[in-house]
Parts: C-alpha cells; sequence; structure tokens
C-alpha cells in the first residue's frame, strides 16, 4: 500500500508537469496578446514591448516555463528584465523559494493572491458536499425503497428539475427567494471561520446549498440505481433467510454495497470542485478559487492561470488517489 | 416413523393423519402466483408434500418448474414480494403463511435455514465470513456476545471440515475456494440448529468432487442433527444418493411423488422417464446417446390445456381421444405412498415402457 501510494505520487508529479506545459502552450496559442491589452488606447509600439518585458512575455515560451520551473528551487526577481530593473532598482521584488510566480497585473506574488481564496472555495465547497452527500444518498435511499411509488416518481423527477437547471439560476432563485423577496436571510458575504462558526455557517449557507442542489439531484438518482442493483444481490437473500430484520437487511446489507461506487464518485466531484465553483462563487461575489480563475483568464493573468490549474490538478489528482486508498479499506477484494 | 410416510403424498383434504401429529414440515395446496404486466404467472400452482425430522426430500424438476419458488415461499422470503400465495404451510405446528412477518422471520435462521446454488453469491462480499456467520447466530440469540458468538463460528465452520477454522473465520468470502463457501454457507444455516434445512442446488455450481464431499457432509450433518432436509436439485444423481423421497415438479406442480427407489425404479410419469433417460449412467452403453427430453418447459403464463406436459409427451394417443389435451389429470395411486400424474393405466404404462426399452425404439424423440 505504500509502494502504491508513492507510485501514484510520481505518477501525479509527472501529470502536473504535463498540466504546466499544456497551460503553457494554450495560453500562447490563444489569438489575444496580454502586452496589447494591457497597453491602453494610446498605445505605441514601444509601449507594447515595454509592457512585455514587464510582464515577462519577451522570452522564448520555453524560458519562460523553466523561469516558472526554477522559481519553485530559488529565488525569483520581478520583473526579470536586466534593462528594467536598473531603471528602477526601488521597484523590484524578491520571490523566495519556492516561488509559483508573480502577477504583474495584480502587482502581487501569486500564492500571495490566491492564498486568502482557498478557504473561501473549501468552506463552500465542503458544506456543500456534507449537505448533498447526506441529503442525496438518503432521499435515493428512500427512492429505491419506494420504487415506482408515488414518492419515488417526485423524487426522481424532482431531482431531474434540479439536475437540469443551471447552477447561476438556482443560485439567483435562491438569492431571490430567500434574500430579497421574503428577507429571511441577509446577502451572504464570506467571513473565515476564525470570526464565528455561526457566522461562517449562515454566510455559506446559500451558495453551499445552490451546490448541494445541483448535485444532490444526481446522487439521488445514483444512489437508488446502487440501491436497486444491490436490491437483487443473492446475499441479500441469504441475509434474510438467516432471518435478519428488513430494516437491517437495507441499511447494512444494502448500504455497504450500494454506497461503494458512491465513495469513488464523491470523492472525484469534491477534488474538481475544491478548485472553484466558478458560478456559485460569482453570483454570490465570494471570492474564491472559481471567481480567481473567471478574473485571471478575462485578464490573460498567465501566472495566475498556471498556478490554478496546478492547483487544480493537485486536488483531483489526490482526490483520486484518497479515493484509490479508500477503495481498499472498504472493498476486501481490492489489493494493492 | 415408515408408517407416517403416507402422509407425503396426501390428495384429499379430509385430516388423513387421524389425529396422528402432523409431519414436521407439511404443505398443502401451495399456490404462488406472481401477477405481472404480461399476465399471471401461475409459479406453483397446487403442491402438496411433507418432510419428517431426519428425512430428506428432494423437489426435481427442470429451471421454471417451480422447485426454488416452492422453498422460497415456505421461507417466507416472498412476503415482501408481489407474490400471492395461497394454501398451508406448517412448521412443528405453526402455520406459517398466515403468521405475521415478524414471526416469520423468527423462525427464518432458527427452525429453518436455507443454502443456496452459488455460494459467492450468495455471501455478503464485504463482510468477513466469521462476521456473516456470527450475525446469524446474534439475530436468534440476543443476548450472546460477539466472544461467544465466534466461538460458536469457529465450532461449526470445524465441525463442516474447514481447516484452521479459528484462522480462516476472519477470512473474505472471496480467500474461500467454491467447496470451502459452501461448507461455510452451511455451517452458517446450521449455527442455530434448525430442525429443517433447506437446499437450493447446494452442489450445481460446484465440480463434481466437490459435490459428493458437500453431500456427504450434509448427510453427515443430517444424521448428528437430525433434521429434515429439502433438497432442491436438477441432478438425479444427487437424489439417488441423498433422498428419501422424491417430488417431481412440471410447470408448478407435482407430476410425481414417492419413495425415492419407487419413482427411480418404478417411474410412472411420461416426464420422470424422460429425466431418467437424460441422465448419465455408469450403466449405460458408450454408445448409447442420452436422451433429452424433447422441447422446453411451458410459459407458466399461458399453461398448455388439460396436461400440462402434453406438448412434450409422445403418448397422448395411447391414451386415446383429446382427453390429455382437454382434461387435467389428477394424481393417482401408483402403489402404496407413490402418485402419479397422468393418464396412461397401468397396462397402457407397462405397454408403452416394454416398446421404449427394446433395442432401438426411439419412442421419446
Amino acid at each position: 500500500m505504500i509502494w502504491y501510494t508513492i507510485r501514484r505520487l510520481i505518477g501525479a508529479v509527472g501529470l502536473l508537469v504535463v498540466m504546466s506545459i499544456v497551460t503553457f502552450l494554450i495560453f500562447y496559442a490563444t489569438p489575444t496578446d496580454p502586452a496589447r491589452l494591457t497597453c491602453g488606447k494610446n498605445c505605441t509600439p514601444t509601449g507594447i514591448e515595454q509592457n512585455r518585458k514587464y510582464l515577462g512575455l519577451d522570452k522564448p515560451i520555453t524560458q519562460q516555463y523553466l523561469a516558472f520551473v526554477g522559481g519553485l528551487f530559488h529565488d525569483r526577481k520581478f520583473p526579470a528584465d536586466k534593462e528594467l530593473q536598473q531603471a528602477r532598482p526601488d521597484l523590484i521584488l524578491t520571490c523566495h523559494a519556492p516561488c509559483l510566480g508573480y502577477s504583474p497585473l495584480h502587482n502581487e506574488e501569486v500564492w500571495t493572491y490566491l492564498k486568502p481564496k482557498i478557504p473561501v472555495t473549501i468552506s463552500i465547497v465542503l458544506f456543500g458536499f456534507i449537505l448533498w452527500l447526506t441529503s442525496g444518498v438518503l432521499l435515493g435511499i428512500v427512492a429505491a425503497l419506494f420504487r415506482g411509488k408515488f414518492l419515488d416518481r417526485v423524487l426522481v423527477s424532482g431531482a431531474l428539475l434540479f439536475y437540469s437547471f443551471p447552477t447561476f439560476f438556482v443560485s439567483l432563485l435562491l438569492l431571490q427567494l430567500i434574500v430579497f423577496q421574503f428577507n429571511w436571510m441577509q446577502t451572504p458575504t464570506y467571513t473565515p471561520i476564525s470570526s464565528g462558526v455561526g457566522d461562517w455557517l449562515y454566510n455559506l449557507f446559500l451558495p453551499s446549498l445552490t451546490l448541494a442542489l445541483v448535485f444532490a439531484a444526481a446522487y439521488i438518482r445514483l444512489t437508488r440505481a446502487y440501491m436497486l442493483e444491490t436490491m437483487g444481490e443473492d446475499y441479500l437473500r441469504t441475509a434474510r433467510a438467516k432471518g435478519v430484520k428488513e430494516r437491517k437487511v437495507v441499511f447494512k446489507h444494502t448500504l455497504r454495497a450500494a454506497l461503494t461506487p458512491i465513495v469513488t464518485i464523491a470523492g472525484l466531484d469534491f477534488g474538481i470542485l475544491l478548485a472553484g465553483a466558478p458560478i456559485t462563487e460569482t453570483v454570490f461575489s465570494f471570492q474564491g478559487l472559481g471567481y480567481a480563475t473567471v478574473q485571471s483568464v478575462q485578464i490573460f493573468d498567465l501566472p495566475v492561470i498556471v498556478v490554478i490549474v496546478l492547483l487544480a490538478a493537485c486536488f483531483v489528482v489526490l482526490a483520486n488517489l484518497v479515493v484509490d486508498l479508500l477503495y481498499g479499506v472498504i472493498d476486501p477484494r481490492v489489493r494493492y | 416413523m415408515e408408517g407416517m410416510e403416507i402422509e407425503d403424498v396426501e390428495v384429499t383434504e379430509v385430516d388423513p393423519r387421524g389425529g396422528q401429529p402432523r409431519p414436521y414440515l407439511d404443505v398443502t395446496g401451495l399456490k404462488v402466483h406472481f401477477p405481472t404486466d404480461d399476465g399471471l404467472v401461475k409459479a406453483v400452482d397446487g403442491v402438496d408434500f411433507s418432510v419428517e425430522e431426519g428425512k430428506t426430500l428432494a423437489i426435481v424438476g427442470e429451471s421454471g418448474s417451480g422447485k426454488s419458488v416452492t422453498m422460497q415461499a415456505v421461507m417466507g422470503l416472498l412476503r415482501r414480494t408481489r407474490a400471492k400465495i395461497e394454501g398451508e404451510v406448517w412448521l412443528g405446528g405453526t402455520e406459517l403463511l398466515h403468521a405475521s412477518n415478524e414471526d416469520v422471520r423468527r423462525l427464518r435462521g432458527a427452525s429453518m435455514a436455507m443454502i443456496f446454488q452459488d455460494p459467492l453469491s450468495a455471501l455478503h462480499p464485504y463482510y468477513t465470513i466469521g462476521n456473516q456467520i456470527e450475525e446469524a447466530y446474534r439475530v436468534h440469540h440476543k443476548g450472546a456476545s460477539r466472544k461467544s458468538a465466534r466461538q460458536r463460528g469457529i465450532e461449526m465452520l470445524d465441525r463442516v471440515g474447514i481447516p484452521n477454522a479459528s484462522r480462516r473465520i476472519d477470512q473474505y468470502p472471496h480467500e474461500f475456494s467454491g467447496g470451502m463457501r459452501q461448507r461455510a454457507m452451511i455451517a452458517m444455516a446450521l449455527i442455530n440448529d434448525p430442525k429443517l434445512l433447506i437446499a437450493d442446488e447446494p452442489t450445481t455450481a460446484l465440480d463434481v468432487t466437490v459435490q459428493a464431499q458437500i453431500l456427504e457432509l450434509m448427510k453427515g450433518l443430517q444424521s448428528d442433527f437430525g433434521s429434515a432436509i429439502v433438497m432442491i436439485t436438477h441432478d438425479l444423481g444427487v437424489v439417488a444418493d441423498i433422498a428419501d423421497d422424491v417430488l417431481v415438479m412440471y410447470a408448478g406442480r407435482a407430476v410425481e411423488t414417492g419413495k425415492t427407489t419407487d419413482v427411480y425404479f418404478d417411474a410412472s410419469h411420461p416426464y420422470t422417464w424422460g429425466l431418467l433417460r437424460s441422465m448419465p449412467r455408469l450403466d449405460r452403453d458408450r454408445e448409447d446417446r442420452l436422451d433429452p427430453i424433447p422441447g422446453t418447459p411451458p410459459s407458466l403464463i399461458h399453461l398448455p390445456s388439460g396436461c400440462a406436459f402434453h406438448p412434450r409427451c409422445p403418448f397422448p394417443e395411447v391414451v386415446g381421444g383429446d382427453r390429455c389435451f382437454t382434461e387435467m389429470p389428477e394424481l393417482f395411486e401408483v402403489t402404496a405412498n407413490h402418485h402419479a400424474r397422468c393418464f396412461l393405466t397401468d397396462e397402457q404404462r407397462r405397454d408403452v415402457l416394454a416398446k421404449a426399452s427394446a433395442p432401438g425404439s426411439e419412442v421419446f424423440q
């Protein structure tokens, strides 16, 4: 199991290298020129060149990439261009290793810029994850137990309804109804957990509920399907033949087998969302990773984009690894 | 004991026992019908049988003849389905079909236990063998500690011939071989010392040498525990090996019942002849081909009119007229304890059999 984990982590590093290269390549494949974009209305060719040097985009792409990777191991100075450094030595910024780069557009180190956004996203996603997993799985079990009955149809069609709504619609609907129409809650603004768990949860409720509604819909259907599949298994007949109570047959024997595949899907969904829920964060103006992604892409802020992509890749890779290791625990037939 | 065997094949509804105690399992007029979108599936359509403690009844028939459904109805495993069940099932003085779900649950696993065809799919893949055996014990022994349940589990595994039981009890089903799994199933079924053991094709999924071991084991356990066994099978070799009585089922009904020796040496129903002729035997010539029964089992929604076997039976002309096509034969008494559901008279039957055993006869084709 330890060797398996090490092997997987080595693979993950390789994956991150590939991901970062691809991000660099895609960035340069776009027709937009960030140097021109940041130059404003009255722009001269020298101005554009100046900006290009300032943004560090004047070097060949391979050098830029190596400089980025090198930053992980030694300090970097920004701006990197020697002429600019000589012109304004007072503006030189040193980014200490491991340096994830510097965003001239925000005039900040990338990590300094992104770091406060991570807990925002984690909070929304974690709370939402708990909401959707519990409600989705519970309602899925109910739907499976009442298969074909009225309750099952209500749950399945209700799930389909929410699943087919776009996220921005669900979040705006919640905001409109709960905040503006009925005044049940105040407009949520993120407060860190350190300033009170109650406030933290209160403000997270609507964005997390948005995620939960959209995802729970999928989990209701998944749980229902896996439950129904498991209900046909011979070992449940064995359990009943032993005289095990029906409640225990459902909640112990059936659920144990039906939930195993759901663990995989839940882990992956969680990992993907950790890199940000752009729409939800934007609608509620929560300064999370998703919001930062949208902004950076709009202003072509390469240093930030690369780090966000790598962060997202890390989350997915880690979630994947955790799920696979968890599988070895929950399914005794899996051995590494 | 022998005298009471007569009741195994009672057809009439007047109390045949005359005050004698009921056999441990006594089933009369059992019907199991499943309403489906395509129509009513008459999986079991009036079956009577009984088993004494210490005796073995084999229920024989093709797939879809209703043999498994019959015993699942006895176990109460069809209660949460849409099946419509009629008749009476007496287990040690309790009528099960009209008892509450909870009462039947208490009996399941304690007074009657069941083992299944494929032990790999019948054991939960995520729990250890020990966990599953202990659960069977603790369901019916409320006060029992985990430790005592485990101790009992080890004893039972030991008893069914699993070497190193105290170590293997912590393994998962996939770490057991097929035969070991079935042994574990048997240990699980017998842990509460049930008086009735229902075995649903327990050897079908196992290879032949293991089959013999499992049958030996079951015989040995039966003589120790004195339980009644109902063996569902389509393997007539198994029947000859283990059963005292045989019930041959076709299309949800009994077509022949009796003592194993009677049914084997004096088979009286064309379907039973077909079954016996399709069985490989050491005393047959090697050139002899196995004779399959032509045709397939009938649809249980649209049963053939008259005798359900007539579309596959070579002898309606022998019976004469259109009797086989229009009239359902009743079970008639061949000899004492031995009944068959056929219109052929004794004379016709002897005649037909004499022809069939003549060299080169292809009467069944």
